[in-house]
């Protein structure tokens, strides 16, 4: 029964997130393009799907994941679990694969992120597989939230890892393919919504309120930073590589083609 | 029918699979780590069902409802051939997605009272309100600018490097000017902007306006609106805090 108020609570609060939306696209839609809407049937069906797949996704998720997500988190970082006196920064080593991994499968799980893979997967005509993209994206923020753990139990400063990330974000950009880049900040703008933001800020509030002069309120924030940054560097590294791996392909198909002698070529 | 019911069946079994590692790693911990019982296993059940058919609704609305609206928008607005309704319309879609986002709104809060404890405003519950509320409302304003910036670069053809590499640039500079008690709250006021129904619509929207204009691409055009969506307001939202 809690469950079927839950289910109406969420549903209610994501229609408040969906009408803003709708208002400007009809307003909009009235107001200036003034065209009859195609197919409005489907679309409404469309919009009630989204609106129901949603909640249902944010009811489930706070049944199944959160809370005991939330419970491991604070778990792995209680001195009961890691022991007692005086730690040193590699004590906390189940924290870090913890951290990885839940970035890690949070993203592959992020609705944002799907559609983006499935537009960059059509929007390329299929060079750009939408599976690959989202599998670099969940490595970027594996790492990135698993060093954004190290950040808080080590305590430096937030920028000693973001600007150096920074930096390589933009000799990436100097350097990668122009088709790649927009893609990979984008995704970078993606990766942190529904599903990675609870699990993360739990996990950097627990640390924070664990380790002794931390607090949770500057070194708790910023793993989202963290989630962000990394997607964007692991994204334009992947172009990198299908871009060399397709050119290695060509050149041993030369080469192979160059091998076997081909009738056609000398006429 | 029963190509309905496969379609189903697949929608379900890829959304079941995108589900997979978080079920795994979760077990893991709780099992092997922390050497624990699974508590609730039966809720635990019911919300996994409850998120894998969510997730395969959510799927199947994106192709249904949110990329063609997106596309239509892109196409109607590219047709009309007017300027300044199409910057109008990115401007209102940014605005007013983000200004009532309930994330957005619990980080305003959260840096009302950081504001308060550090003594950047009066004390007292109004002082509060007032610093939240223009928070908010900057943040709301920056991604609508955001969306401005991105679609009129995508009508001009520009490329996105240099533009989002002067933002990263201005973020790097602003952080160390700013007081230190704003930059995390910037930084994550970024990452809550793009909330999971806009991403979908505003890529249509790119894409679907770059492959109506003549010599865009929609992969290097198209792409890039979230990007200026999370770069801007962290911009604002710091210069916010050192104005105030």
């Amino acid at each position: 029964m809690s469950l079927v108020i839950n289910f109406l609570e969420t549903l209610w609060s994501t229609l408040f997130d969906v009408i803003p939306v709708i208002a400007v696209l009809i307003g909009f839609q009235l107001g200036m393009i003034r065209q009859r809407i195609r197919q409005p049937r489907r679309l409404l069906a469309g919009m009630i799907y989204v609106l129901l797949g949603l909640s249902l996704f944010l009811v489930g998720l706070n049944k199944a994941f959160f809370p005991i997500g939330n419970s491991m988190a604070m778990q792995l970082t209680s001195p009961e679990f890691l022991g007692a006196g005086p730690l040193a920064w590699s004590d906390y080593y189940w924290v870090y694969i913890f951290a990885g991994a839940i970035g890690f499968a949070t993203t592959i799980a992020e609705p944002a992120l799907i559609a983006i893979a499935l537009k960059a997967e059509e929007a390329s005509g299929g060079a750009v597989r939408g599976r690959g993209l989202r599998l670099a994206v969940a490595v970027g923020v594996s790492f990135g939230v698993a060093l954004g753990t190290f950040r808080i139990v080590t305590g430096t400063p937030l920028h000693y890892y973001i600007i150096p990330g920074y930096i390589v974000v933009i000799i990436q950009t100097m350097y990668t393919s122009r088709f790649i880049t927009p893609l990979a900040y984008d995704s970078g703008g993606v990766t942190t919504s529904t599903v990675t933001v609870p699990l993360v800020a739990a996990l950097g509030l627990g640390l924070a309120s664990t380790i002794p002069g931390r607090s949770p309120i500057i070194d708790g924030f910023g793993l989202i930073a963290f989630a962000s940054l990394f997607p964007i560097i692991a994204v334009m590294a992947y172009g990198e590589i299908s871009l060399w791996r397709s050119k290695r392909n060509r050149r041993k198909n030369q080469d192979a083609s160059k091998s076997v002698p081909d009738e056609r070529s000398n006429p | 029918m029963i190509e309905r019911i496969k379609q189903i069946g697949y929608l379900l079994e890829s959304s079941a699979r995108d589900l997979a590692p978080i079920v795994i790693v979760v077990a893991f911990f709780q099992v092997v780590v922390l050497r624990q019982p699974l508590p609730d296993l039966d809720g635990i059940i019911v919300g996994l069902i409850c998120v894998v058919i969510g997730l395969a609704l959510f799927v199947q609305g994106l192709e249904l409802a949110l990329f063609p609206l997106g596309e239509n928008m892109a196409e109607g607005l590219a047709r009309k051939g007017n300027l300044l309704w199409l910057l109008a319309f990115a401007y209102a879609l940014g605005f007013g997605t983000t200004v009532a986002e309930p994330a957005l709104i619990a980080i305003a809060e959260e840096a009302g009272k950081v504001a308060s404890n550090a003594g950047f405003i009066e004390p007292g519950e109004d002082a509060r309100r007032t610093y939240a509320f223009w928070l908010r409302f900057t943040v709301a304003n920056a991604v609508g600018l955001s969306l401005v910036i991105g679609v009129f670069r995508i009508l001009k053809g520009w490329p996105i490097r240099y533009l989002i590499i002067g933002g990263y640039l201005i973020v790097v500079a602003l952080t160390f000017l700013a007081p230190p008690e704003i930059v995390g709250i910037a930084y994550d006021s970024g990452g809550v902007t793009t909330s999971t129904i806009t991403v979908p619509l505003v890529t249509a929207l790119g894409v679907g306006l770059s492959s109506m204009i003549r010599g865009r691409n929609p992969l290097t055009d198209g792409f890039g609106l979230i990007a200026f969506a999370s770069l801007l307001p962290v911009v604002f939202v710091l210069i916010y805090g050192m104005v105030i």
